[in-house]
């Protein structure tokens, strides 16, 4: 009787669990395995031929390694930025409040918002960037319509969003930490940098995998600003492994490829997910 | 007895009578709600159910046309009721392939509906015509035009009132046009042709001006390899690499506008679409003129089509036939031509007394107009967003110096026979 009355407990969140999460995710898996189907040519079964084509496809690859460079570039970068706004302004300094909403201003913004914006940052000549730059003299430069520098382009703009979110875990951790820890390391004669090194920052450790983890998910969910940017141009330089999924379901409209692409985005951010945990989980202290 | 169960029966079908007179159309739209266009259309359905008290107009604004498509097709998966969409024009192919679209030709039935069909421009029913049949009809269509600023061709020593008619002359006169700042950087450019968003819209009219289409009328062949093809490539990636007229790398379909109306830029290639921006941004006096020739002039036609959908009763499809009709009349296609700056779809438009005046006033809004006959459809095939999208990359990868354009060209071409064989 009590597990009946504990899994009727448990029915409304597994029906929703269930069929928005569980559900889409077995189906396509399953339809990863079929052709795309149009009325004039019904859909087969062509077992692994989708996972053949797509490792055959360049594109696939390039994005595949345009996101990997986008996750290195702005995964520790927003880390270690919203570690140090946090500690800047856990302190007692003029206006606190004031920095404290412009660090997080950038995180409120609508990804599409922000990308307008930078768009505009970029514009070769009348670009914020150019005009800067032709302030000292320097040459104007086609920053999105360079191969070589629009990823980077992009990184910084999710980095300046991504950074001030962030903080904001630290923040929270860093005033949850005991004074006494501070006032003790004082009287010991221990150095600031002695006393972020070997207590605040292991104190930090569980926010930090929380926010490492959420960084990584991130690193691969965030695309909107493609839309915006680029389009994932140019040649493909800038795309990303979900923009890609998106262009080949609503643009190619090939949904058996594109739930073969997204097998493998789950797979990879499931992946991710247990070394992060398994790995990392050891070194950190929870208190 | 028995003239009770007839007097009940007329009751009954009395009763049935007005429900079976109001006929439905849902009119799939793609725009976001809210626009101001869809104040229009609003407008218009209601004074076409003013006329024809039998039939009523639902208008669904569903944003941008891949938006529209995708809620259009669901919807018809779905059963609810969509009969007529105004969709990409280029979509064609891939309505066929669902086998969702009717040929407006089926319901046609008098000779007027005949003749309507062959009322439009023909460079617009490129897009809309799958052998022979008619499946889009011309609604909000658009074109590439040159936009000139006349200060600038005026400092320049250049004769403000004149674009360049030729390649080499828009190559020659953009080198005079650049003007540079004392430390040798460029501040303004002499052309800009926007290569994200829709390369391979842009790369069309190269193509056609140099004398060849980028894909047959069956849309189961490209021509992106042909050496006239690549050489047309060749000559937009040198206005970059060799004249210095364009900067190197892509140039941004979004911020063009912005470039050309800051002075950045004298000379511009983009969408009629942008006409009435400029007009009302621009603080120099500027032109419009047809892009300039190579073998020939040259422009792809662009925007959306009114497309009949299969799933619909004869009554619905006489109706729509009926709005569609109605929308596209001479005198509509002219007001809203002026409303939106999208080209009137056919000529008798032109003669109307409105769009006369108009254009008297504003001589560039007819420009578009004089292009038709140069222009081409805008590319379409089986398999469309593929085979597009490598002709993008092929583009962008030759503008920005990673592949040459003969091999970035051979490669797409090579690729999209793979993908369009099965079509044949």
């Amino acid at each position: 009787m009590k597990h009946v009355y504990g899994w009727l407990l448990l029915t409304p969140a597994a029906i929703l669990l269930v069929g928005f999460t569980h559900y889409p995710a077995a189906a396509t898996l399953f339809d990863s395995l079929f052709s795309s189907g149009t009325v004039v040519r019904p859909s087969r079964f062509v077992g692994l031929g989708n996972y053949a084509a797509l490792a055959d496809d360049p594109i696939f690859w390039q994005v595949l390694g345009n996101n990997l460079w986008f996750a290195l570039g702005t995964i520790p970068t927003s880390m270690a930025i919203a570690m140090l706004m946090a500690l800047w302004v856990n302190d007692r300094l003029p206006a606190r409040a004031l920095v404290r909403m412009a660090y997080f201003t950038p995180t409120v913004l609508p990804m599409i918002a922000v990308a307008n914006l930078w768009l505009f940052f970029y514009t070769p000549q009348i670009g914020l960037l150019d005009q800067i730059g032709a302030m000292f003299g320097m040459a104007s430069h086609n920053w999105l319509g360079d191969p070589n520098t629009v990823l980077a382009c992009t990184m910084a703009m999710v980095v300046w969003k991504e950074a001030g979110f962030f903080m904001i875990f630290y923040l929270a951790a860093l005033q949850s930490l005991a004074p006494e820890l501070e006032e003790a390391a004082k009287m010991e004669g221990a150095s600031r940098w002695y006393f972020f090194r070997r207590v605040t920052f292991p104190l930090l450790m569980p926010t930090t995998l929380f926010v490492l983890v959420n960084a990584t998910i991130n690193s691969f969910k965030l695309v909107d600003h493609l839309f915006i940017l680029t389009k994932g141009g140019p040649d493909n330089a800038s795309s990303l492994l979900l923009y890609y999924i998106y262009q080949v379901a609503f643009s190619f409209f090939d949904s058996a490829y594109a739930s073969t692409l997204t097998v493998v985005l789950l797979a990879l951010l499931a992946g991710l997910a247990v070394v992060q945990f398994q790995l990392i989980e050891r070194r950190v202290h929870y208190r | 007895m028995r003239s009770l169960l007839a007097l009940l029966l007329a009751g009954l079908l009395a009763a049935a009578a007005p429900a079976r007179a109001a006929t439905e159309i849902t009119f799939y739209y793609p725009i976001a709600v809210g626009g101001p266009l869809t104040k229009v259309i609003d407008g218009l359905a209601r004074d076409f159910e003013k006329e024809h008290p039998g039939i009523k107009v639902n208008p669904i604004y569903a944003g941008n046309y891949d938006d529209a498509r995708i809620k259009a097709l669901a919807a018809l998966k779905a059963g609810q009721p969509a009969q007529i969409s105004v969709l990409y024009s280029i979509d064609l192919y891939e309505l066929l392939e669902q086998d969702v679209i009717l040929p407006w030709d089926d319901i046609a039935a008098t000779a007027d509906d005949r003749a309507w069909l062959k009322a439009f421009y023909p460079s617009l029913m490129m897009n809309g015509i799958y052998k022979g049949k008619v499946y889009g009809i011309p609604f909000q269509r658009s074109t590439i035009v040159l936009y000139w600023n006349k200060d600038a061709f005026k400092e320049a020593g250049l004769d403000p009132e004149k674009a360049p008619a030729n390649w080499k002359e828009m190559a020659q006169m953009a080198a005079k046009l650049v003007k540079k700042d004392a430390s040798g950087n460029v501040a303004r450019w002499g052309v800009m042709v926007p290569s994200t968003g829709y390369p391979y819209w842009m790369f069309q009219a190269f193509a056609r001006q140099n004398g060849h289409d980028l894909m047959n009328p069956e849309g189961n062949r490209t021509n992106y390899a042909h050496a006239d093809v690549i050489a047309a490539l060749q000559y937009w990636r040198d206005l970059g690499a060799k004249h210095k007229v364009m900067p190197e790398g892509t140039v941004e379909w979004g911020t063009l506008r912005q470039q050309f109306t800051e002075g950045k830029t004298a000379m511009m290639w983009h969408t009629t679409g942008n006409l009435t921006a400029v007009k009302s941004t621009a603080k120099f006096p500027f032109g419009v003129a047809m892009l300039p020739a190579s073998k020939q002039r040259g422009s792809p036609t662009g925007g959306g089509n009114f497309y009949l959908f299969k799933k619909t009763t004869p009554e619905e499809r006489k109706a729509s036939l009926a709005f569609v009709k109605w929308m596209t009349t001479p005198e509509r296609a002219a007001d809203w031509s002026i409303a939106t700056g999208y080209v009137a779809v056919r000529p008798e438009a032109y003669e109307t007394a409105k769009l006369k005046e108009y254009a008297a006033g504003f001589p560039q809004a007819v420009v578009a107009r004089d292009q038709f006959k140069y222009a081409t459809a805008e590319l379409s095939t089986f398999q469309t967003g593929r085979v597009r999208k490598l002709l993008d990359d092929a583009i962008q990868a030759s503008l920005t110096g990673q592949k040459t354009p003969a091999a970035a060209l051979k490669e797409a071409q090579a690729e999209a026979e793979r993908l369009l064989k099965p079509y044949r």
